[in-house]
């Protein structure tokens, strides 16, 4: 009995230590993206509260926590508080099977690949929730849009994901890190390039992020499914699309970039200058670089139109991977060096 | 003892959550319970070790089938009490067809007709156990023939669909790339040349 309460306390520790520094990373997402929008514009951003600005997350924080949480008259109560939990849960849920480091895992479990798929497929009841339960025509526009969207592209990402399975043999997302240590060029982006594009643009859509926002398309839907929602229930919507976002980024990571391994493995000299970096550091730069990504595309492509995201989709990425798993399974049946020996 | 609790708490949540799907007027809540009971069913099969099945289920029913599913739901305005009215008028027929179902499942889950497979899997498999591998081995090599003959099935449904919808002259306004690349400017623009008037 003593037993399992230790092993319950112990595990309760973990989620916390993933939990408090993933929320302390979208609040400083938030004000990272506001600080390179404004470069990108040749503005200076958010400058005042604070050492140039860094306290203003709590700023922003405290505000929405003071103002009232509206729920409209013909809006369904239930669903409609339910919505933003859903949104917020299957986000942060995702994380448990990320490894940070060789055996830094929640829960190191075998079908960890599938618990992410199956998970962040989910992320788009939240979605449907607020916009059918907001009784309003534009939360319903922005979330039709939205299952259109998340559903087509959640092929192309199943798919890129079936490439990596192949390669790795295995869906232990940790075993699947393992599997490309040796350096820069042993990392699964250069074999599964294609795939690795595919995914990052669906992962992109998947998040509702420009270019593919349209799910909030504020300059035709007002803001999209959360147009009815204020104060902390707003907030935990943006919550979760950060927290996707940065889970998108350490998917890329683990399964396109190696997760932990240095990018210097192997090299001579490089290779031991660098062997004292810790493996989370290295992981958490490779995130950082694809949120950056994220914030760059933000900052330079305009919004895609309905039409052309459903072509995207359909037409283009699905017909890109399936071609690339054919080719993915030659490369593997021809053990071509250095990847699949 | 734990196991068992879970089993029994989210067997509850199965079958209350499926009825609810049945009973409930609104069509939205019934969708929405319907995932409700496809995630308690995942659960019941994680129990079993079966990973594979138990994700894919979340996300091939809830993650897409019924996000499109909601996606058609959400857009109907039913009017709420015809729908109630008609509540009990299948009835007998309902009870025949569930009492043939029962039956036919109970012929067909006695442990003799499960073969020799039934019996082989362990409840509780080695942890580098893979379901994952140990169904695709099955697919690929017994059950070959039944898998291929599934997918053509599949991909018949899938031709018709396509083909019972798109339709080449249909009505609907659709962008033609290929057109609008092709033109020039002597298709788009006429420059006229108007005499000044005084």
């Amino acid at each position: 009995m003593i037993d399992l309460l230790i092993a319950l306390v112990w595990i309760v520790l973990k989620i916390l230590l993933i939990a408090l520094p993933l929320l302390g990373a979208v609040a400083y997402m938030t004000l990272a993206e506001r600080k390179i929008l404004a470069y990108a514009h040749v503005r200076i951003g958010p400058n005042r509260v604070g050492f140039a600005g860094l306290l203003q997350p709590l700023a922003d924080g405290l505000k929405l926590f003071f103002k009232e949480i509206i729920i409209p008259s013909k809006a369904n109560p239930v669903v409609f508080v339910l919505a933003p939990i859903v949104s917020f849960a299957t986000a942060a849920a995702a994380w448990a099977v990320i490894p940070f480091d060789e055996g830094w895992v929640l829960a190191n479990v075998n079908a960890g690949l599938l618990y992410v798929l199956a998970l962040t497929s989910l992320g788009v009841y939240g979605i449907l929730m607020a916009g059918w339960s907001s009784n309003s025509k534009y939360a319903l526009f922005g979330a039709m849009r939205s299952a259109a969207q998340v559903v087509s592209y959640e092929i192309a990402m199943g798919f890129a994901l079936v490439g990596v399975l192949m390669a790795a043999d295995s869906t232990n997302l940790q075993d699947i890190v393992l599997r490309q240590q040796g350096g820069l060029w042993h990392w699964y982006w250069l074999p599964l390039l294609p795939l690795f594009v595919v995914y990052w643009i669906s992962g992109v859509a998947e998040t509702n992020r420009a270019p593919f926002d349209m799910a909030e398309g504020e300059a035709e839907i007002v803001a999209g499914f959360h147009v009815e929602y204020s104060g902390m229930s707003f907030a935990i919507f943006f919550l979760a699309e950060y927290a996707n976002m940065i889970l998108i980024s350490a998917l890329a990571s683990v399964l396109f970039l190696g997760g932990w391994l240095s990018p210097f493995e192997g090299i001579p000299v490089l290779g031991s200058l660098f062997s004292f970096v810790p493996g989370i550091i290295w992981f958490f730069a490779k995130m950082a670089f694809f949120l950056f990504l994220y914030v760059w595309l933000r900052a330079t492509l305009p919004r895609y139109r309905y039409d052309q995201i459903m072509y995207l989709g359909w037409k283009v990425l699905i017909p890109v991977t399936i071609v690339w798993i054919v080719v993915t399974g030659l490369l593997i049946e021809w053990r071509v060096a250095p990847w699949f020996i | 003892m734990i196991e068992k609790l879970i089993f029994y708490v989210f067997a509850a949540l199965l079958i209350g959550s499926a009825t609810m799907v049945i009973v409930s007027r609104q069509s939205v809540r019934a969708a929405f319970f319907l995932i409700v009971a496809f995630c308690a069913s995942a659960v019941l099969w994680m129990l079993l070790s079966a990973e594979f099945l138990a994700l894919l289920l979340i996300f091939v029913y809830v993650g897409a089938v019924m996000t499109l599913f909601m996606f058609v739901v959400m857009m109907l305005n039913l009017d709420q009490e015809s729908l109630q009215e008609k509540f009990v008028r299948y009835l007998p027929f309902a009870v025949l067809l569930v009492a043939l179902m029962v039956g036919v499942l109970v012929y067909a889950m006695k442990p003799g007709h499960l073969g020799e497979l039934g019996l082989a899997i362990s409840p509780h498999p080695s942890a580098d156990y893979s379901n994952t591998k140990a169904l695709g081995l099955l697919l690929y090599t017994h059950y070959v023939y039944a898998f291929e003959l599934a997918a053509v099935i599949l991909l018949i449904a899938i031709v018709a669909a396509i083909g019972l919808t798109h339709r080449e002259k249909s009505r609907n306004k659709r962008q033609r790339i290929d057109a609008q690349l092709a033109a020039t400017k002597a298709d788009r623009l006429q420059i006229l040349q108007l005499e000044a008037e005084k």
